[in-house]
């Protein structure tokens, strides 16, 4: 179904602008104008559709059902419901304090936060459109590994007891929460019609620009780097290009929609896939705008702690990759 | 005078609430006070976790999304 967007490129770059196949620009035009009208659609139909099904979700409920369930099912359940929930980082304090005040651990807590920016909706919806189901379960699988396996390290180590003041004492006198229960359990299909309207705005106006950016660089790349030469130079996996790759990523900052095209073209160039899923879980995941906002409720120390962890996971797990997968 | 505190960490979101919710007060000629709060201490006390949220007169009537202007009427009378 979706070779249409492939054939309306085909015509609109080729027949209608008259670029030469073949050419550098010509390739990168055509991934550029292909990605795009295949994105938006993908978007518009699939946040539109998950948004109905999810409507009576909320961070009220989540909350409700991770407080006081068994603890490694709540790492799981934590990471799992960060996947599906998306959410704004600017909606990451109030959560986090949401849920600590209602005395779930620090680190079911950052299973979810961590998770959360790494998968979502969207980012499973391109990757399946972009780079087929392999990579995505991959992709998948590392994202909530991460989540999981951070999630029980901070509690391990008694993270809480690294939280700012204010949190901890809310930590402790938990359960502060007015459990009240939550009023939107059942909605009829024009209110979840009306929700999904209200989704499907909000997410295209925070991801639209890094659908544009992302395409853009993913074309660049599609275009302008020599046919093989990620093969040639990086292509055997060599041990070191994986935490460069992570390092490269610090200072870079897109969420997942704008990376996700960039890692077609990186895979479709012959970038071992381990390096490129480290590089581009970095990027989503370790972004310093974020961890400044999560400083209200954390220490330094333990801010450090947990971005040494994440670049820790993302090297570990691209070397597990790169052996195990070999393409 | 009603006071009226918008919740929010500071997201584009929350000013846009404020902002209409002054709006509508104008509109109508009622005075109100809106403040916005970011203090994440207080929004948590408020046992918000989606912003932007609404409190008025220190009773919490909206979380999550921009409040509708029907929503935002009945608030003030």
């Amino acid at each position: 179904m979706l070779s249409i967007f492939t054939k309306f490129s085909d015509w609109l770059v080729y027949s209608v602008l008259g670029f030469l196949p073949g050419s550098k620009l010509g390739g990168a035009v055509h991934f550029f104008i292909e990605d795009v009208t295949k994105i938006f659609f993908l978007l518009i139909v699939m946040i539109y559709v998950i948004a109905l099904i999810r409507a009576s979700l909320n961070v009220e409920r989540i909350r409700d059902f991770l407080a006081g369930k068994n603890r490694f099912f709540s790492y799981i359940m934590g990471s799992l419901f960060g996947a599906i929930t998306p959410f704004c980082s600017c909606s990451s304090i109030p959560v986090f304090l949401g849920f600590t005040s209602a005395g779930i651990p620090v680190g079911i807590t950052m299973s979810f936060l961590l998770t959360s920016p790494l998968i979502n909706e969207v980012a499973v919806l391109l990757l399946l459109s972009l780079v087929g189901w392999e990579v995505t379960m991959i992709y998948v699988a590392i994202g909530m590994a991460v989540g999981v396996a951070g999630g029980i390290f901070l509690d391990l180590i008694r993270a809480e007891k690294l939280l700012q003041p204010f949190a901890l004492k809310a930590y402790q006198s938990a359960p502060a929460s007015n459990g009240e229960p939550n009023i939107n359990t059942k909605l009829s299909m024009l209110e979840r019609h009306e929700f999904a309207k209200i989704e499907l705005l909000d997410i295209l106006d925070r991801v639209w620009k890094w659908v544009f950016i992302g395409v853009g660089l993913g074309a660049a790349l599609h275009g302008f780097v020599p046919e093989l030469w990620f093969e040639d130079n990086l292509g055997s996996g060599q041990w070191w290009s994986v935490p460069l790759a992570v390092i490269a990523g610090i200072p870079l900052y897109s969420n997942a929609t704008g990376v996700i095209p960039v890692m077609e073209s990186l895979i479709i160039k012959g970038l071992p896939l381990g390096t490129t899923l480290a590089f581009c879980m970095s990027t989503v995941a370790a972004s310093f705008p974020e961890f400044i906002l999560l400083k209200q409720v954390m220490t330094w120390k333990l801010l450090a702690i947990i971005f040494v962890l994440l670049l820790a996971s993302f090297t570990i797990l691209g070397w597990l990759v790169n052996i195990i997968y070999v393409i | 005078m009603k006071e009226i505190k918008v919740l929010g960490s500071g997201c584009s979101k929350c000013i846009k609430t404020a902002d209409l919710i002054q709006l509508i007060a104008d509109d109508c000629g009622i005075s109100v006070m809106v403040i916005k709060e970011a203090n994440p201490e207080v929004i948590m006390n408020y046992g918000v976790m989606s912003t932007p949220a609404v409190v008025v007169d220190d009773k919490l009537m909206h979380s999550g999304s921009i409040p509708d202007k029907k929503k935002i009427e009945t608030w003030l009378k």
